[in-house]
C-alpha cells in the first residue's frame, strides 16, 4: 500500500480522532497550548445533537437501535485551506472544536508532525495507560477453576 | 376524559417551591453533586441512560437529582430533554465481540476461551449490610494481574461455529432498520422494533415478564450462555467527512440466552436464543430483556403462544414506564366534569331504584 495515499491518510486522522474522543477535554486544551495554534475560522459553529446508537440482533446479525447518545461536532478551516471535522460523545462543544482543529492539522504537510508528536501521541500514551490500568484490575477477577479429583478414578 | 382548568396558578407556583425546597432536603446537610451521583450511584444513573433512552451521564445524574431518586420520574426527564436536540444520525451497529471487557462469564463453558471474568459484581457478596460504609470508608486500591492478550469470543459464536446454535437473522438491505421513536407501534413487529422497545423498557416489568417464563408461562428453558459488561467505540459515518468517525466510547451490557433447541424434517436441531443490550452495567436488565426476546419468538419458532411474555402487543404496549406513568398518574389531574356527569347518572339510578321499592312497599301493604 502506498504510505502516502489517500487511505493512509485516512487512516491517520481516524487513529487521531479516537485518541482525541478518548481524552478529557481538559487535557487536549493543556497539550494544544503547547503549541503555536494556526490561524482558522470556524465552517462550522460547534452545535449539540444526538446520535441513534445502533446495536446488532444476537450481538452479529441485523441492526437495531438501542437508544440516543449526546453528541457535539464542529468544522474549521485553517488559512491554508484545511478543513478538519471534529465529533465526540457528549455536550462539550470546545472539545469537538478542538478534535476539529488538530484533525486540521493532521491534514496539513507542515503542522501534522508537530501535531502528532506534541498532542496526539502523549494523549494516545495516557489513553493506553488508562486501558492497561483497567485491563489489568478486571484480569485480577479472572477466575482460575481447578477440579477435586475424587476416589482413584 | 380530562377538562382544563383554570385557576390554582398561585398554589401551583407555591407548591413547586415547595418542592424545590424539599428537594434540597436539610440546607444544613452538602449539596449532593452531578459527580457524587455519575460516581457513587453509578448503577442507577444506568438504568436512567438506558431507560430514558438516552447516553449521557451527567444529564442523567442531573435528572436523578432533579427528581429526587424517583428513577421513572428522571427516566421521563431525559426523554423530554430528547426532544430538545436534533438528530444528526445513526452510528455504525457496534462490536460487542471488540469489547473491552470488564466482565464476562458464562454459566455454560467453564473453560470459555478468554476466561471466566467477574470484573465489579454484587454476585458472591452476602448481602449483609456493611456499617464501615456509613461513613468514611476508604477501599483498598484494586488487585492487578497481567492482562491476558487472548481473544473473549462471544460464547454463541463459538457454538455457532458447529452449527450447535441458530445464527442469527441478517439486514434485509432493502429494509430500513425500525425506528420506534418516528413512527408508532404497529403489530405484528419486527424483531429490532421488539428489541428497541425492549432496551428503553422498564426494568421491573422485563424482570417479572422474564421470571414469568421461568415459573412456567411460556417457558423456554434457558441458560446465560454469556453476559459481558465492558467499553465498546462508537462510530459515525459522517457524510461532510466521507468516513465513519469515532465517536469515543460507551459501556455496555450483552446477555446472550441460549435456549431449548428446536428442529424440524429439514433442519437438524439447534439450539435456539435470546438477546439483551443495554447501557452500563444492566445485568438485570439484559437477562430479563432476553428471556423476553426470546418468549416473543414463540410464533416464529413454531412454539404454542398464550402466554403474557409470549404476546408481543402486550409487552411492548405496556413496557414503557414514561407512557405508562403517564396514563396512571393522569388520574391525579382534574376530571371535575367527567365525574360530575357520572355522579349525576348515579343519583337518578338511585331515585328510580328508590321509587321501584316504594311502589313495591306500597303494593304488597295493599295486598
Amino acid at each position: 500500500m502506498n504510505s502516502t495515499g489517500p487511505n493512509s491518510k485516512q487512516a491517520q486522522r481516524k487513529a487521531a480522532m479516537t485518541v482525541l474522543a478518548h481524552s478529557a477535554a481538559a487535557d487536549i486544551a493543556g497539550r494544544l497550548a503547547a503549541i503555536t495554534l494556526p490561524s482558522h475560522e470556524n465552517l462550522r459553529e460547534p452545535e449539540n445533537g444526538l446520535v441513534m446508537m445502533r446495536g446488532r440482533i444476537g450481538g452479529d446479525g441485523a441492526p437495531f437501535n438501542l437508544g440516543e447518545a449526546t453528541v457535539s461536532r464542529s468544522a474549521v478551516r485553517l488559512a491554508t485551506g484545511e478543513v478538519g471535522f471534529g465529533y465526540t460523545l457528549g455536550r462539550d462543544a470546545e472539545k469537538a472544536q478542538m478534535i476539529a482543529l488538530c484533525d486540521a492539522m493532521v491534514q496539513s504537510a507542515e503542522l501534522s508532525g508537530e501535531v502528532e508528536a506534541k498532542v496526539i501521541a502523549p494523549l494516545r500514551v495516557a489513553m493506553n495507560a488508562e486501558r492497561a490500568r483497567k485491563a489489568a484490575e478486571t484480569a485480577a477477577t479472572r477466575v482460575d477453576f481447578y477440579t477435586m479429583v475424587r476416589g482413584e478414578g | 376524559m380530562y377538562v382544563a382548568v383554570k385557576g390554582g396558578e398561585r398554589a401551583i407556583e407555591n407548591a413547586h417551591r415547595l418542592l424545590a425546597h424539599e428537594r434540597r432536603g436539610d440546607r444544613d446537610v452538602p449539596e449532593v453533586t452531578l459527580a457524587q451521583i455519575s460516581e457513587q450511584l453509578a448503577l442507577g444513573v444506568d438504568r436512567v441512560m438506558t431507560e430514558g433512552s438516552l447516553y449521557d451521564r451527567e444529564l442523567a445524574a442531573l435528572a436523578i437529582k432533579q427528581a429526587r431518586g424517583d428513577m421513572i420520574e428522571a427516566i421521563f426527564l431525559v426523554r423530554a430533554f430528547r426532544a430538545t436536540l436534533p438528530r444528526f444520525g445513526a452510528t455504525e451497529p457496534v462490536n460487542t465481540g471488540e469489547m473491552q471487557v470488564r466482565r464476562r462469564i458464562s454459566s455454560t463453558f467453564k473453560d470459555v476461551p478468554g476466561g471466566q471474568i467477574l470484573g465489579p459484581t454484587f454476585d458472591y457478596t452476602h448481602r449483609l449490610l456493611d456499617p464501615q460504609l456509613a461513613e468514611g470508608f476508604v477501599p483498598e486500591q484494586p488487585e492487578t494481574a497481567e492482562a491476558s492478550q487472548a481473544a473473549t469470543p462471544r460464547v454463541t459464536d463459538i457454538l455457532g461455529r458447529d452449527g450447535l446454535i441458530e445464527s442469527s437473522p441478517q439486514a434485509d438491505s432493502d429494509a430500513p432498520v425500525g425506528d420506534l421513536t418516528r413512527e408508532p407501534l404497529s403489530f405484528p413487529a419486527d424483531r429490532d422494533l421488539r428489541l428497541q422497545n425492549l432496551a428503553r423498557g422498564d426494568e421491573g416489568f422485563l424482570l417479572a415478564l422474564g421470571y414469568s417464563t421461568q415459573r412456567g408461562y411460556g417457558r423456554n428453558h434457558p441458560f446465560a450462555g454469556e453476559i459481558r459488561f465492558g467499553e465498546v467505540e462508537v462510530e459515525l459515518f459522517a457524510e461532510d467527512v466521507g468516513f465513519a468517525v469515532p465517536l469515543g466510547s460507551i459501556e455496555l451490557t450483552e446477555c446472550q440466552m441460549v435456549n431449548q433447541f428446536k428442529g424440524s424434517t429439514t433442519e437438524p436441531p439447534c439450539f435456539t436464543r435470546g438477546y439483551g443490550l443495554a447501557f452500563g452495567q444492566s445485568e438485570r436488565k439484559t437477562m430479563s430483556m432476553a428471556l423476553v426476546d426470546r418468549a416473543l419468538r414463540a410464533g416464529e419458532l413454531g412454539e404454542e403462544v398464550g402466554a403474557p411474555a409470549q404476546d408481543e402487543e402486550f409487552v411492548m404496549s405496556h413496557s414503557d414506564n414514561v407512557q405508562s406513568t403517564g396514563f396512571v398518574e393522569h388520574l391525579k389531574l382534574p376530571h371535575y366534569v367527567d365525574f360530575q356527569s357520572e355522579l349525576g347518572l348515579l343519583r337518578k339510578l338511585r331515585q328510580e331504584f328508590a321509587e321501584a321499592n316504594q311502589a313495591v312497599e306500597l303494593q304488597e301493604a295493599a295486598e
